[in-house]
């Protein structure tokens, strides 16, 4: 199935989709990165692993503009989106950006059908428009039947699928995941990961996954490794065979 | 598994007889599976025979004799081969990443050992995408899948290990090598 998509966007990327130089951030005394750099190109899939507390979480919340940095750049298209202000960066989230985390946040007033439909809504797509478009995606997730449930009456996996259409229906191009399947069984994480994997892979959407699963970050073609807040070594789907080749500045 | 390489290991901070060699094994690698006496003593001789040690004076206290082996330059160069080559992950799970770290601690220092752990997990992590790949076709059938799991998370079990590892390796330096 195919969908058009409902929201007037730039054109594909080329070159480097994300990127974030030199970035710091801390909490208060506690510096959470300090000084990373990494780059994706558009269709990259990137697992950025690391150890609980790491500072991939932050490092995510800084890339998709959810936190601005203390110091360094992140640029989405090439252009500097870090010193945008909250609105700007917003809206950036709304047209251009995916974002999932481990629990899918749906809206439990809402069902799944309004639920997939509401990034549209607050874009200004027009309600019928986005109410199909929702559905369409729903489709694509295997979850079409549970259109006009509402997530209590979902399992974790349902409720986890329905946040991943939301979170793919404005056809971003970055989609940015924290840990998505986290709180999903083996079966059901492998499920809704292949599907996810499989759609982004063929819309050429750029995924960032941030995950302590090694098991999920071999869905990915890179891994970022981040450790005390800085880059500690990136592999590739390619051979490896020294860890000083594939050093990255950070 | 390879024996020789562990002896070459244990005798590279000295020169040691055979009944010494089986002791310092079971020291060194508790949780493997114990060399036969004769086991040891055949590997040694395909050692002399290649050339990768040397045997020296014989000792006798008490016992029958025995003839004190140490390592050639020949040996030692086959041995930092050896330690610095990355295993092909298996499908099995394998004591010989601990040893190699052991070994690494022994004959050369925390950085080599922290470095074969990075490399390996590179490697693990290779392989983890070729088997996720082939369990995510959409046209692989279900024993593809099966199989592709049991690999997985042989491979994933090992991972954990390494990275727990990297996060020991100072203290496991100072432990061998207080």
């Amino acid at each position: 199935m195919t969908t058009t998509k409902p929201l007037p966007t730039s054109k594909p990327v080329a070159g480097d989709v994300i990127s974030a130089r030199s970035v710091v951030k801390s909490y208060g005394n506690s510096p959470a990165l300090r000084g990373v750099s990494l780059t994706a190109a558009r269709g990259d899939v990137l697992a950025v692993t690391g150890p609980s507390g790491s500072g991939k979480s932050t490092l995510l919340s800084c890339l998709a503009g959810i936190l601005r940095p203390d110091a360094g750049e992140v640029r989405f298209a090439g252009r500097r989106i870090d010193t945008d202000n909250e609105a700007a960066r917003s809206a950036l989230r709304r047209r251009e950006f995916g974002v999932l985390f481990q629990f899918g946040q749906v809206v439990p007033e809402l069902t799944a059908q309004e639920n997939v439909a509401l990034p549209l809504l607050l874009s200004g797509v027009r309600r019928r428009e986005a109410m199909t478009a929702a559905r369409s995606w729903l489709d694509r997730f295997g979850v079409a039947d549970l259109a006009d449930q509402r997530p209590p009456q979902m399992s974790g996996g349902q409720a986890q699928r329905v946040a991943v259409a939301r979170a793919m229906v404005t056809e971003p191009e970055v989609l940015f995941a924290d840990e998505p399947t986290g709180a999903l069984d083996t079966l059901a994480g492998e499920q809704v990961l292949d599907q996810l994997m499989r759609v982004a892979r063929d819309g050429g959407t750029t995924v960032l996954l941030v995950t302590h699963d090694a098991k999920v970050a071999a869905y990915a073609d890179r891994e970022i490794v981040i450790r005390d807040g800085m880059v500690d070594g990136q592999s590739t789907s390619q051979a490896t065979t020294s860890v000083g080749q594939h050093r990255i500045h950070t | 598994m390879s024996a020789g390489h562990a002896l070459l290991g244990l005798l590279a901070d000295g020169e040691r007889h055979g009944y010494d060699l089986r002791r310092q094994y079971l020291r060194r690698f508790p949780a493997a599976k114990p060399l036969a006496a004769a086991q040891i003593y055949a590997t040694l001789e395909r050692l002399l025979r290649d050339g990768l040690v040397a045997a020296g004076a014989t000792e006798r206290a008490g016992g029958p004799d025995r003839t004190i082996f140490t390592v050639t330059a020949q040996g030692r160069a086959e041995l930092h081969r050896w330690l610095s080559e990355v295993e092909v992950p298996s499908e099995y799970v394998a004591n010989l990443l601990s040893m190699k770290v052991v070994l690494a601690l022994l004959v050369a220092d925390e950085k080599s050992a922290a470095d074969f752990l990075r490399r390996q997990r590179e490697a693990h992590l290779a392989r983890m995408r070729e088997h996720t790949r082939v369990k995510s076709d959409p046209d692989a059938d279900l024993l593809r899948v099966v199989a592709a799991d049991y690999a997985l998370n042989h491979l994933d079990a090992d991972l954990r290990w390494i990275d727990t590892t990297l996060q020991r390796v100072t203290q496991l330096a100072e432990e061998i090598r207080p």
